[in-house]
């Protein structure tokens, strides 16, 4: 009789936990923010009204604060934790941090030059030299041996950069740093860097950059390529490893993360040696600690089992949103690898992320 | 009938006892609580921006922070402010100096000469300036203006310069139209209100009798401004010109919008530039590393101390210019 009693508790208990509503909270990156919250919507039908996902686009950094002070589920970032961090995270929380790529994007060199509607070429060392000052006018010879049946006004360049932190900032500095020693020296990779050439301004935001672009004949600045598509603005193709002149199209930047990934997910996917791929393009990610119950964000497993729930489905059947909104798609290697790491996640010893990757 | 005795009632209950003897006593203490939880909160915000900067502000220094010119997040992970300082008191300087002169012709033109009608208009404009959120003010700055003085002011002056002036060059810098001299441009436009407003109420408040005497002595009506007019009312000129410069001090999106926000050190006239509220709006974001969180917090303590100081010498000033027997 007892028995019986503990049976029918615990199976009232599941049957309730199965169907409340859980509410989950995300902070983070403004890049993928429209692509996470038509994810959001889908799920909300998906779930009958069950799984709600509050989602708010306070940039990068934010979203790393907000995940290492345990306020939010999880956090968005455009960059992953770098070692020094998933140390710090393992030490004080007793979990390792997981970073679950969802989407890619790219970073593309935009510019405003009259008269020219050929699409340009650019290799990274030259787009180094721009972005450093080296190169000063559009009649350059670096950049007319790229674009032989081209002609190009003999304009002075301008720069343009993104003056607030940004991923977008980060991957492109990081090409750069790549591609070029001097770059990496005097420059390097960052969400803000300190730019050094005499031509340069700086823009606010995508909208800021693309602005400044619009308005400067000879300017040249880097925006996301959704961003320049959704606002026909020209940009150029750049260079890869193989040395082929690719345009920022979905399936070139799917491309560039056909590579040996590590098991961690944590890498830059600039200057792939992907033969097909752009080379100027970064995986998204999903912060998440392995071990849900050590985030004092959930409270109960249900919580949990929900989130790793809709961890899977981004990765999986949440993936074919994203191409309708410009976002590239996983290769099928980047979602194994995040389907590996999600099956990794555990809530108070329980193995929810095998139960549901298993099912 | 009724109602008298309850009027009379009321009038005549006396307060209770404890109210007697402690009324005042309790006022006061809620009063002064009050007050001191403004002094508490001012006292508390500096503090606290001190605490959130103290990273960084301790591995520079206290004015190894403020006289530092290399601002490097990425690389050599080094923070000065002096080229974010310098940006915010050229800036708001500046604007101070273009948008007095029209702030004060647009005043006293109301106060003094306009027929009513256009009086009324044209304050009626000027306080919907004052109206009109900043962000609008920089999309105007971006779309409109930039484009606009590149053609008309800066290019024209940058080639004239190239051929005749070669040494000027050196001081205009790229004239790309998203600059120091846009920003100061489109701060002043947003700082004409504030000074026009309290220059016209000042003015207004000028004693009949004043204005009468000076016209009694034959003086003409230019005169009577110069003579009897603008020296009385100078305090609250005074007044509106410091609020301006309060509020370009701490002015932050339509600047970063316009200014190009560059860091390098010698500013030009044309060139980029950025201002302390520009980079705490604009880095605070994405700022990942600790040391870089906490330059900018650091930036916006040494913010709070720029706005203390000028407004310090503003009370001050503005205690010497006060006229005699004026109130207010």
């Amino acid at each position: 009789m007892k028995k019986m009693l503990i049976t029918a508790i615990a199976l009232v208990s599941l049957a309730t936990s199965a169907l409340a509503q859980v509410s989950l909270t995300g902070a983070g990156a403004t890049f993928p923010f429209p692509v996470l919250s038509k994810y959001f919507d889908e799920y909300l039908k998906v779930t009958n009204n069950q799984v709600r996902v509050n989602y708010q686009s306070i940039g990068s950094g934010g979203g790393q604060r907000q995940f290492i002070e345990q306020t939010v589920h999880f956090g968005v970032s455009d960059n992953p934790f770098n070692d020094q961090q998933m140390a710090d995270i393992r030490k004080n929380t007793g979990s390792p941090a997981l970073n679950i790529p969802f989407v890619l994007g790219a970073v593309v060199p935009t510019y405003n030059l009259p008269g020219v509607t050929q699409r340009l070429n650019f290799t990274g060392e030259v787009l180094a030299d721009i972005f450093l000052g080296n190169i000063k006018n559009w009649n350059d010879p670096a950049i007319a041996a790229l674009n032989p049946n081209v002609r190009i006004p003999p304009l002075p360049i301008t720069v343009v950069h993104r003056s607030d932190g940004s991923g977008t900032t980060f991957v492109w500095t990081d090409y750069l740093t790549k591609v070029s020693p001097e770059w990496a020296q005097k420059v390097g990779r960052g969400n803000s860097v300190n730019w050094i050439p005499a031509n340069k301004v700086g823009g606010r935001g995508n909208e800021g950059v693309a602005g400044v672009v619009r308005n400067t004949p000879g300017a040249i600045g880097y925006n996301e390529v959704t961003y320049a598509v959704q606002n026909n603005i020209q940009f150029g193709a750049v260079r890869n490893r193989a040395g082929r002149f690719m345009v920022a199209e979905l399936p070139a930047i799917t491309a560039a993360a056909n590579v040996v990934l590590p098991g961690d997910a944590r890498v830059s996917l600039t200057n792939t040696q992907a033969p097909d791929g752009y080379p100027v393009s970064s995986f998204a990610y999903m912060l998440v600690y392995e071990q849900l119950d050590k985030n004092k964000a959930f409270k109960s497993e249900a919580e949990a089992r929900a989130f790793v729930q809709l961890l899977k489905w981004i990765v999986t059947e949440g993936q074919k949103f994203n191409e309708p909104l410009t976002y590239a798609r996983l290769t099928d290697a980047a979602q194994a690898r995040a389907l590996a790491m999600i099956s990794r996640i555990t809530y108070q010893g329980k193995p929810i992320g095998k139960e549901v990757v298993g099912q | 009938m009724q109602q008298a005795p309850a009027q009379s009632s009321i009038i005549k209950r006396q307060p209770s006892a404890i109210f007697r003897v402690l009324g005042d006593r309790i006022f006061l203490a809620v009063v002064l609580a009050l007050a001191l939880s403004i002094v508490a909160l001012t006292l508390g915000l500096g503090y606290y921006l001190y605490l959130g900067g103290s990273q960084t502000i301790n591995k520079e220094g206290f004015f190894g922070f403020l006289t530092g010119t290399t601002w490097d997040p990425a690389l050599k992970i080094e923070f000065g402010i002096w080229p974010y300082v310098s940006g915010t008191i050229i800036t708001s300087l500046a604007a101070l100096v273009l948008s007095v002169p029209v702030a004060l012709a647009a005043a006293i033109f109301t106060a003094e000469y306009a027929p009513r009608w256009l009086a009324g208009f044209i304050n009626y404009l000027v306080d919907l300036m004052a109206a009109v959120p900043s962000v609008v003010y920089g999309i105007w700055g971006i779309f409109v203006l930039a484009p606009f003085l590149r053609e008309v002011f800066y290019l024209p002056v940058f080639v004239w310069a190239a051929e005749n002036a070669p040494w000027l060059s050196r001081y205009l810098g790229n004239p790309s139209g998203y600059g120091l001299f846009t920003g100061i441009v489109v701060l002043s436009s947003m700082v004409i209100p504030f000074t026009a407003a309290l220059s016209r109420d000042a003015i207004n408040l000028v004693p009949a009798p004043q204005r009468e005497g000076a016209y009694a002595l034959g003086a003409t009506r230019w005169e009577v401004i110069q003579t009897a007019i603008l020296p009385y009312a100078r305090g609250g000129i005074f007044a509106g010109a410091m609020l301006a410069l309060g509020r370009a001090l701490g002015e932050t999106m339509a600047v970063a919008m316009v200014i190009g926000n560059g860091n390098v050190l010698p500013y030009t006239l044309f060139g980029p530039a950025s201002t302390m509220p520009a980079v705490i709006a604009l880095e605070l974001k994405e700022a990942v590393e600790d040391l870089h969180y906490s330059a900018i917090i650091g930036v916006g303590f040494y913010l709070f101390l720029v706005a203390f100081i000028v407004n310090a010498t503003a009370s001050y000033l503005l205690n010497k210019l006060k006229v005699e027997g004026q109130r207010a």
